[in-house]
């Protein structure tokens, strides 16, 4: 029994026993020395197991219930993992520049991640609490990497103490559940929810969906993003607005439907009501910016509210759109902090939008490339990001959830401002002094990847949507 | 070589329009010119050598979208190679008079280029005109209808630096868009009803048609009539029938060739050959029918009223184009498609030479056009005054009447007209009958008045242009000579093909076989000379007569030839048969017109002014057109204008832009400083907004939830 149950979670302790293991080799031997080559290891080694688990197929269960590995946490793990390579191939050169490339970060990034695994297939309230916190552990530490800064102990302080508060809102609710239900594994709550559905349940049901909320800064359980963006290293802030979010995401579906899939009026509303005051507040706060990170902190907070669209649904199509959102999302924040990493002026880091001033007349192609992520985040077609667009609100629609999708639309019309304020500081602007020039060619790979994506992807959107669609039947019967 | 006919014109537009700058001007002018001359030498060819039998050439498929499939199709039938000669002919002539009359233009300013473009707009028209009459489905139609309808535009706003000219551009524009909703939705009627937009098809559900009942504007209709009715007020615009003729008067401020091309001969005739070519659909629908005769009749009729006070030439003659169009109107509304045809080809070959005329006195003139400051000119213009003579004696119809030399011998306009007027008293339009005839009456009097204020008299007006006025050069005057012999004798030699009997008609549109009619009495040759031959006699060729005067019938089904009679529609074997005063009634009509002309322009030239002060109030009416434009103006501009004001400054502007500036400049802003002065940086400050979502959450679910 016990050998099968670790054949089902042999990635994950793969890559737990990798982490430890080259933290303590790391530790006694050439420490910071390594750090360049862990990247490499690590990133190689993500992508080694999102392959691995890519090529699985099938449902194992496996510790009594309490870890799931189906077709939908396969989908989220692979993006997971690719995306937390990518972000960890592009912050070499930041880091090692800026003196922060310490051997312990991409081990924390791989123990984050080794979290996020354990979050996505969770099937008991145990497993998931445990996933969750080593990944908000491991995040925690890497926000106040760079130690010396007020600025990045501030952010890693904040999203601490708040973290620790979402987190002891989810206990609290995981705790009200057990105690109404009877039970931890999703399984069984569900069962517990067939004859009617008792008050605390529902109360146990909203204080997790608070503490899910904080994970994918849903507003109002928003107000650490911004500032925790702003204060982390650039390559984490970017690690933060992808990875971490899919994770959740998929985690607040599991949840919503694996456990409490029998009342989705009772939560439909919330998720409609959270999504809704994020996609506004994401789209009205971020006009008053003029730093690029917190730009984009408010930019994700938009983003998850359109991803909460499709899963307000609450039907298999509302997480397929959901899963396809994400992918969608996820490739775009790759190019667009590709090109972030990159902004500097004299050797310093630069985060003010209005030194992306002609940007155009200088890196004409550089230019085009931000101006086509830029489209897509703000969902222009043809670009791809119109289609994630697309996706929830027809999800949103089909559900009956009519007046969402308006909103959904109106919010994103107000979007739009900031992205093509950026476009036009690059086109239109008034000539001032200039970003340096140049871009190593790992950032520059990214970001004209993603923004060849953001074209190309038109055509099939790269046959993400017949996988999302597998994952999505795999959570929702 | 019908296709050549069709695109060589489209191949001159192209090279003139396009090409002027590298080949030269006078270059392109010749292309165009001498594309449309080969143009016009191959329709003769085709007209003359067709047998009847309709034929079919497909250009190219066009388009295919679920059941509406239509082919780039050249139709071929006796109403196209008629259709075919007006067109190249009048086109190619007034290429050739445009050299004259272009060739100095007060309008432009010295060394700009402005015939090249002319041309190209005229060689355009030709084409769009060509493929109006030669489509053999309704789409291509619509769109050779609408093709036309923007040469118009672009013609008569030639001259775009003259405020009233472009007005005039638009007027015309937008009065026919009346007329082409009609169109457009009697075709959305059409595939409705038959699934097919073809000619084949819908002549063969015509009979069906008559049968099927239609819901439309809350209402009930007979599907026929219903169909007919709506194709006809698309050609009640183009054809500048009452209620929708008020943009062709004004259509004069365009250059005079224009006038005479599209404004006379061509393109005004499409409504009318719109009629003829859906005959088998008007056919069934007995009710439009008399509408349209209604409305012909009364075209006519008010037409020639407002022609007797006008004083710019060509006004009178456009006039007199919307008064013969009613003519033309009256004739396929009884159901003589062939007399309608009939008058078309004649009028389009006198109608061009009277504004073609017109064009060269003004020409000699000086561009001046009022008739008051004319007189005398017969002397200073003798080859254009013999010319617009021909014209006048063949649109006021003149001819020897009752005298048959197997064709009655008189103007073009003398058969032709007289043709329509015999059909309407044949077919019991008595309305119809005696607006024409008092029509033919005024149509005299001021074609009549056009010449004597012109041509006699002495000298009036600015002393120094009389001085100098001159005679135009070949290039203008040869094209008269050549419509002087359609003037005179186009009458004469079609007379039999078009209001022949029963036979000789069905023969020449193709409707009978040429073999169905062998048996034909013999009969002694020879010139009838009497009115009763003509008054009854059958005439089938120029060797014979029917002794029984039996109508030879027709198919009772449409589809075969050119165009279809109903088994019941008799009128053009009864009009050989009506009564002798009714013959003579135009004559005598055209007489005394002529007679008061004469009488108040050449021997008491004060009487005029003289009657128009004494009858003010009907000469005031008359001279402001029965007060179309300003009721018009009232009813229809000024509202549209007002709305138009409202949308804009109010709708548009207010509502819209400043509902979207508030919102994107007030409303939004102010969230971002909301938003911005929340995210204070304070933990406690984000603590509590979450505890807020907590208790907004469980409020909720406790107040609204499932659970119990």
């Amino acid at each position: 029994m016990l050998s099968a149950d670790i054949q089902v979670v042999l990635p994950e302790m793969v890559l737990a026993i990798y982490a430890m293991i080259a933290l303590l080799g790391a530790v006694y031997t050439v420490k910071d020395g390594a750090a360049s080559l862990l990247v490499w290891i690590t990133s190689g080694i993500f992508l080694v197991l999102a392959l691995w688990i890519g090529a699985s197929n099938g449902t194992h269960i496996a510790f009594g219930g309490t870890f799931v590995d189906d077709g939908f946490a396969r989908f989220a793990k692979v993006v997971i993992l690719i995306s937390a390579a990518a972000i960890l191939l592009m912050s070499e050169g930041y880091m090692s520049r800026h003196g922060l490339l310490r051997f312990e970060y991409p081990l924390l990034v791989a123990l984050a991640t080794v979290g996020m695994m354990v979050m996505v297939s969770a099937g008991d309230l145990m497993s998931l609490y445990m996933g969750l916190e080593l990944q908000s552990l491991a995040l925690y530490v890497v926000a106040a990497l760079r130690r010396d800064s007020v600025k990045s102990t501030e952010a890693g302080l904040k999203y601490f103490v708040l973290g620790a508060l979402s987190s002891g809102l989810l206990l609290y609710g995981a705790s009200l559940t057990y105690g109404y239900a009877g039970t931890t594994v999703f399984s069984g709550i569900i069962e517990a929810t067939r004859d009617g559905v008792s008050l605390g349940l529902l109360f146990g049901l909203v204080f997790m969906l608070a503490g899910f909320s904080f994970k994918v800064s849903a507003a109002p359980f928003h107000m650490w993003t911004p500032d925790v963006y702003e204060g982390s290293p650039t390559p984490v802030t970017a690690f933060f607005a992808t990875a971490p979010k899919v994770a959740a995401m998929a985690l607040f579906a599991r949840v919503v439907h694996d456990a409490f899939g029998g009342v989705v009026g009772d939560w439909q509303q919330i998720v409609a009501f959270l999504s809704v005051v994020s996609m506004f507040l994401g789209a009205i706060a971020a006009i008053g910016q003029t730093n690029i990170k917190r730009l984009m902190a408010y930019s994700s907070i938009a983003h998850m509210g359109f991803a909460l669209m499709g899963l307000a649904a609450g039907s298999a199509f509302g997480v397929q759109a959901m899963l396809i959102y994400m992918a969608i999302y996820v490739t775009m924040n790759v190019g667009t902090f590709a090109f972030i990493l990159s902004m500097e002026k004299d050797g310093r880091v630069v985060t003010d939008i209005a030194s992306l001033q002609m940007y155009s007349k200088r890196e004409p192609l550089k230019a085009l490339a931000m101006l086509v992520l830029m489209f897509s985040l703000a969902g222009v077609p043809p670009m791809v990001g119109f289609f994630g667009k697309f996706y929830v609100l027809r999800a949103a629609y089909e559900a009956g959830l009519g007046w969402l999708a308006v909103a959904g639309v109106v919010a994103s019309v107000i979007g739009a401002f900031y992205y093509l304020r950026i476009v036009y500081y690059m086109y239109f602007g008034e000539d001032k002094e200039a970003l340096d020039p140049g871009m190593s060619p790992v950032l520059w790979g990214f970001l004209m990847g993603s923004a060849v994506v953001m074209v190309v992807g038109v055509y099939n959107l790269f046959g993400i949507e017949p996988a999302a669609a597998l994952a999505a039947a795999s959570l929702v019967n | 070589m019908e296709t050549i006919i069709l695109f060589a014109p489209l191949v001159g537009a192209l090279i003139c329009g396009f090409g002027w700058k590298i080949i030269g001007e006078s270059a392109a002018q010749w292309t165009a010119t001498g594309l449309l001359f080969l143009s016009a030498f191959f329709s003769w060819i085709v007209f003359l050598s067709h047998d009847g039998v309709t034929e079919s050439i497909t250009v190219l498929r066009w388009i295919e979208s679920g059941t509406l499939s239509t082919d780039w199709g050249i139709r071929l039938d006796r109403l196209t190679a008629i259709m075919l000669i007006v067109i190249t002919t009048v086109s190619a002539l007034v290429h050739l008079y445009s050299f004259g009359y272009m060739a100095h233009d007060d309008n432009f300013n010295e060394g700009e280029s402005y015939r090249p473009r002319f041309f190209a707009y005229l060689s355009f028209f030709t084409f769009a005109m060509l493929m109006l009459v030669t489509s053999d489905n309704l789409i291509q139609m619509f769109f050779g209808w609408e093709g036309v309808g923007v040469a118009s535009y672009l013609l008569i706003g030639f001259y775009y630096r003259k405020p009233s000219a472009n007005a005039a551009a638009i007027k015309a524009f937008v009065v026919n868009r009346v007329g082409d909703f009609g169109f457009a939705l009697g075709i959305f009627a059409l595939y409705f009803l038959v699934d097919s937009v073809k000619f084949d098809d819908i002549f063969a559900a015509a009979p069906t048609l008559a049968e099927t009942q239609l819901s439309f504007l809350w209402t009930e209709w007979n599907a026929a009539n219903l169909v007919a009715f709506l194709l006809f007020i698309g050609a009640m615009g183009k054809s500048a029938q009452l209620f929708l003729h008020t943009w062709l008067p004004d259509a004069m401020e365009g250059p005079t060739p224009v006038s005479a091309l599209i404004h006379a001969a061509t393109m005004v005739t499409a409504g009318v050959f719109l009629v003829c070519r859906m005959s088998p659909v008007f056919e069934y629908a007995p009710e439009t029918k008399t509408f349209i005769v209604y409305i012909g009749a009364s075209t006519a009729f008010f037409a020639a009223t407002v022609g007797l006070v006008q004083n710019d030439i060509k006004r009178v003659i456009a006039y007199s184009t919307c008064s013969q169009l009613g003519y033309m109107f009256v004739a396929a509304g009884v159901g003589v498609y062939s007399v309608a045809m009939f008058h078309l080809l004649t009028h389009a070959f006198f109608k061009a030479m009277l504004f073609l005329g017109a064009g060269s006195v003004i020409h000699g003139m000086h561009h001046e056009q009022d008739m008051r400051n004319y007189g005398g000119l017969r002397h200073k213009l003798p080859r254009t005054f013999w010319a617009m003579m021909i014209g006048t004696l063949a649109i006021t119809g003149v001819g020897i009447p009752l005298l048959y030399l197997g064709f009655p011998v008189g103007f073009a306009g003398f058969v032709s007209k007289d043709a329509i007027i015999e059909s309407a008293f044949a077919a019991d339009a008595g309305y119809a009958f005696w607006m024409l005839v008092i029509a033919a009456l005024m149509t005299s009097f001021y074609s009549w008045r056009l010449m004597f204020l012109t041509f006699y008299g002495k000298p009036r007006g600015d002393h120094h242009t009389h001085e100098h006025a001159h005679e135009s050069p070949n290039v203008m005057t040869i094209p008269l000579a050549v419509l002087a012999v359609g003037a005179i004798f186009s009458g004469m030699v079609f007379y039999k093909p078009f209001f022949g009997s029963d036979e000789s008609v069905g023969k020449f549109f193709g409707v009978l076989e040429a073999s169905e009619h062998a048996e034909e009495t013999d009969h002694a040759a020879g010139f009838t000379l009497i009115a009763p031959a003509y008054a009854a006699g059958e005439e089938t060729d120029d060797h014979g007569e029917d002794g029984d005067h039996a109508a030879v019938s027709w198919p009772s089904e449409p589809g075969t030839g050119a165009i279809f009679k109903h088994p019941d529609n008799h009128v053009l074997h009864e009009a050989h048969g009506v009564p002798v005063w009714v013959k003579l009634s135009p004559f005598f009509a055209m007489l005394i017109g002529f007679g008061l002309a004469y009488q108040m322009y050449i021997r008491r030239p004060d009487w005029p002014a003289k009657l128009a002060e004494n009858q003010r109030p009907l000469y005031e009416f008359l001279l402001n057109k029965w007060y179309f434009d300003e009721i018009y103006n009232f009813i229809f501009v000024r509202p549209a204008i007002g709305l138009g004001n409202l949308f804009w400054k109010r709708g548009d502007g207010n509502v819209i832009d400043g509902g979207i500036n508030g919102l994107a400049m007030g409303i939004i802003p102010f969230f971002t400083r909301l938003a911005g002065r929340a995210q204070s940086g304070y933990m406690f400050t984000y603590v509590f907004w979450m505890v807020l979502g907590i208790a907004l959450f469980l409020t909720w679910v406790t107040l609204s939830g499932s659970a119990e």
